[in-house]
């Protein structure tokens, strides 16, 4: 009997009975090609001996370790609040939202998601989220395509990751390189063909980039920009709307959500109301019912794949509610000063290292570039400097390949673990 | 009016200027002027205007929203084609050990052993269940596992030189996603029609395939709850013409242990680990859309897949690979909660298929007489009715809410008037099945006045949603 059934003998006689069949088998009758060995499968487990084989892999990964990778996913504090919030089972086991009666609590909380997203992006209008954050990012560049009526091609630089580009590139958008030169862009030559400008700030070397020289560089050419922006830094960096960017996305993972080696996290995307109709994604609106009372519903769903089928701007069905939910719990916990606390705080702390990594001989590999928590420093071995950190219980920044290694630091790294590691490093060196 | 209504009521609107709902780390270096490492203008002049709450505030506004929200722990949610099962908590722990919680994503391999064999695994469970050889797990949802399944037919053909793929064909009873997939692929999705049984017109499709033809998108069982019974004849008409056959997998809880894709000559399908494999819906995401194909698909795959070399599991990027669907390695916590259900079941997959068929059938007998069956004949996992002549399918759902049911899905598929799918799934016992006939009974024979009133026990009543379009609010 299937583990979660409750099927007894007697129910299962009772209901072939009432369907009119004599067999389990009877109700597979229509089924060709039929599959009848049992399936190899490892053996049934118990809950307890499946938890304890999780246990066991889990112990094959390393863990517990001060981290110093970013890149796109940080190692931040996540209030234990989340967790209790995003469990409960009204959150955890419902649906999208298509009963909006029932589904209150999921709607409102959309509502609130797409309201941090809009306080912090500076644009008027935020969706419910899509997949993650490269998707984001590809669905920007779409939707510039749609705005513009251009084939879709976007200019990007080396700022950006290099995985948003390929995920990009993946989604038959074209893509042509900016210069990129000590650090940032160089937005001056911009082709006049392109729907989309790509600006990353902080970019992929967590340099502060200028989204106003992007915006303006984008608009001369009649083409939009797009701001990829992480939202902790939306705390002490100016709003990119404020700086004209038309479309702003990014990942939300560092609001509230645990690396889990990737996934599942939440991209955001927010753009100017005028632009609405192009956004991909849930959105969820303010309405009545019939007895007057506020509440909210899916809105604008002529935008979808499930009205408009060969004709909606995306294919896109779920957004991430769940993951969503715990960025807006995470907002609302820290609100606009504990946000630029964590935004400061991991500023003062990378600093902190990249000045003892500077005294200790090393070289930043953007010496006059203004960074938030995350620098590239050159390191002619890193595979060799990342290993002794790891011999250290420390699990040491992103090899970049060309003998620099790019190190994030978060709020949650202690000056003592700082020290560690440049002192691994500098004997490594 | 309305602003004195929702006075207090987001929270927003429950915090006061100066409040706090976390306590961070005191600083232990020193403070970094920002004014003397940033420039002046990239600073932020306005705070975001985002909630000052206290966390007891913040705890009680969003526990009093959960409990405006139904779940399937709290009401039997037999919503068509989502596969609304019980979701085991155990899949919940796994995902919370922090030897995988805190492991960040681009950990070198050797330190992330534990989960690449989690993946390496769970890749040949799907390979198992579906027959097909290559597994990609990057896809972070169905949607995506349908673009990247048709991606992947496309640069096949690329590859070909077969340059006049221009077509994909999607049945009438196709989801939305797969017509707009087609789309985002830069393929025109040209529909087929059905047989007297709901399912595919195998002389209308042999009549619309040709050299044009890239690939059709099957779901199988189809969205009328109907076993596409000619299926492997269909594999053979594309085949013939050299066009691929596509399962959405959305319905394989129809399936396992029962049938194998692979069996029917199906070269490329999508999972939905969230359906099939029990991991939470979480109110429409996360998700997980992995994907199986043939060995010819398999050098097409996303980037990256995971292959053992000797005691090693490694990350290896196929062949000629379509690229990267995610930055990472899609949704892994939601990858470890599916692997964490099939070690649970193991070959008994079979008996979860066998009592989600069995609670379908079930459901339908007792509906016939009651409700219209437009295909009463074997249903799978789910079966759409039509509510009595004169009665909307919309009413009866509202109808359903009052009886403390979440809805079926109604008005899908579109082939089907006034389409009420519903889906039990295994997890429901005999008596909730019973009862819920006995609401769907009750409604059908409801005055029209009363259903058009429901519901009046819910949260909220019936909402204006051209109100929602017309005058768009979508932040605080």
């Amino acid at each position: 009997m299937a583990r979660f059934t409750p099927h007894t003998e007697a129910d299962i006689q009772e209901m072939l009975e009432a369907i009119g069949v004599e067999t389990l088998d009877d109700l597979f009758a229509d089924v060709s090609p039929k599959f009848e060995d049992p399936l190899d499968l490892s053996p049934t487990l118990s809950e307890y001996e499946a938890l304890r084989d999780v246990e066991a892999r889990a112990g094959e990964n390393v863990s517990g370790m001060p981290i110093f990778l970013g890149a796109g996913a940080y190692d931040r504090i996540t209030p234990s609040s989340i967790g209790a919030i995003i469990s409960r089972g009204e959150f955890l086991t419902s649906y999208t939202p298509y009963q909006p009666e029932v589904s209150q609590g999921h709607l409102q909380a959309i509502f609130e998601f797409q309201s941090v997203i809009s306080e912090l992006t500076g644009l008027d209008v935020a969706n419910a989220s899509v997949y993650e954050g490269a998707n984001a990012v590809a669905e920007a560049a779409l939707m510039t395509a749609r705005l513009t009526k251009r084939d879709p091609k976007v200019a990007v630089s080396a700022g950006l990751n290099p995985r948003y580009r390929e995920v990009v590139e993946t989604y038959g958008v074209e893509v042509v390189e900016l210069p990129f030169d000590g650090g940032t862009t160089d937005f001056a030559a911009v082709p006049d063909d392109v729907s989309g400008v790509f600006v990353q700030s902080p970019n992929f070397f967590g340099v502060v980039e200028d989204i106003e020289a992007a915006s303006e560089a984008a608009h001369v050419v009649d083409a939009l920009c797009v701001a990829v922006c992480d939202p902790i830094s939306l705390s002490v960096l100016e709003a990119p709307g404020n700086l004209g960017a038309d479309i702003a996305v990014g990942e939300a993972q560092p609001l509230g959500m645990p690396l889990l080696f990737g996934g599942p996290y939440a991209g955001y995307m927010a753009t100017h109301e005028k632009f609405v109709r192009q956004l991909p994604g849930r959105i969820a609106g303010e309405t009545v019912d019939q007895d007057g009372k506020l509440a909210y519903v899916l809105t604008l769903r002529g935008r979808e794949q499930d009205i408009r089928r060969a004709k909606a701007n995306s294919n896109i069905c779920t957004n991430q509610a769940v993951t969503a939910l715990a960025a807006t719990v995470y907002a609302a916990l820290m609100g606009p000063e504990g946000l630029r606390e964590v935004a400061e705080l991991s500023i003062s702390k990378a600093h902190y290292l990249a000045d003892r990594l500077q005294d200790a001989g090393l070289k930043l590999s953007y010496p006059e570039a203004p960074f938030l928590w995350e620098f590239a420093v050159e390191m002619p071995d890193v595979d060799r400097v990342n290993d002794a950190l790891l011999h250290n219980s420390i699990v040491g920044g992103l090899d970049l390949g060309d003998g620099t290694m790019l190190v994030a630091v978060t709020e949650k790294r202690t000056r003592e673990e700082l020290d560690a590691l440049v002192e691994v490093v500098a004997n490594a060196g | 009016m309305l602003g004195e209504r929702s006075l207090g009521r987001l929270i927003r609107d429950k915090g006061r200027k100066g409040r706090r709902g976390y306590t961070l780390p005191k600083p232990d270096v020193d403070k970094t002027d920002l004014e003397q490492v940033l420039p002046q203008k990239s600073l932020r002049k306005e705070k975001p205007g985002l909630p000052e709450v206290d966390e007891p505030t913040a705890i009680r506004h969003y526990t009093n929203l959960s409990r405006k929200n139904w779940g399937i722990d709290t009401n039997f949610y037999p919503l068509g084609s989502c596969t609304m099962k019980h979701n085991p908590r155990a899949n919940e722990a796994a995902a919370a050990v922090p030897g995988f919680a805190s492991l960040h994503p681009l950990q070198p391999e050797k330190g992330a052993q534990g989960a690449l064999r989690v993946m390496h695994e769970l890749q040949g469970f799907l390979s198992e269940v579906s027959g097909l050889p290559a597994v990609s797990l990057q896809p972070m949802a169905g949607a995506q596992g349908e673009l990247t399944s048709i991606l992947m037919v496309k640069r096949y053909f690329e590859d070909a030189g077969d340059e006049g793929r221009t077509t994909v064909l999607v049945p009438s009873t196709a989801h939305g996603t797969n017509p707009a997939t087609a789309s985002m692929a830069d393929f025109k999705s040209v529909e087929v029609g059905l047989d007297e049984h709901g399912c595919v017109d195998v002389d209308e499709l042999r009549a619309l395939v040709d050299e044009t033809t890239a690939a059709l998108m099957i779901t199988n069982p189809n969205t009328c709850g109907v076993y596409e019974r000619n299926i492997a004849k269909i594999a053979e008409v594309l085949h013939e013409k050299g066009a691929f056959l596509y399962m959405d997998g959305a319905n394989m809880n129809a399936n396992l242990g029962r049938m194998r894709p692979a069996d029917a000559a199906v070269d490329i399908m999508h999972f939905n680990l969230h359906k099939t494999f029990s991991t939470p819906h979480g109110g429409g995401g996360p998700g997980s859309g992995a994907i199986a194909c043939s060995e010819v698909l398999a050098p097409f795959r996303p980037d990256p897949v995971v292959e053992k070399e000797g005691e090693l599991y490694r990350f290896v990027c196929p062949e000629k690979t379509i690229g990267r669907m995610s930055t990472f390695h899609g949704n892994f916590g939601v990858v470890l909660k599916a692997w964490n259900y099939i070690k649970m079941h193991g070959p008994e997959l079979r008996d979860v298929t066998d009592m989600a068929v069995l609670n379908a059938n079930y459901v339908r007998a007792r509906l016939r007489g009651a409700y219209r069956i437009p295909y009463d004949e074997l249903c799978k996992h789910e079966v759409v009715v039509q509510p009595p002549k004169g009665k909307k399918a919309l009413d009866i759902a509202k109808g359903l809410i009052d009886h403390g049911y979440h809805p079926p899905t109604v008005y899908f598929p579109l082939v089907v008037k006034e389409a009420m799918l519903i889906e039990p799934t295994e997890t429901e016992s005999k008596e909730t099945l019973d009862d819920f006939v006995g609401a769907m009974l009750e409604l059908a024979e409801s005055g029209q006045e009363e259903l058009e009133e429901a519901p009046t026990q819910a949260p909220t009543r019936r909402l204006d949603e051209t109100r929602a379009a017309r005058q768009l609010k979508a932040r605080w």
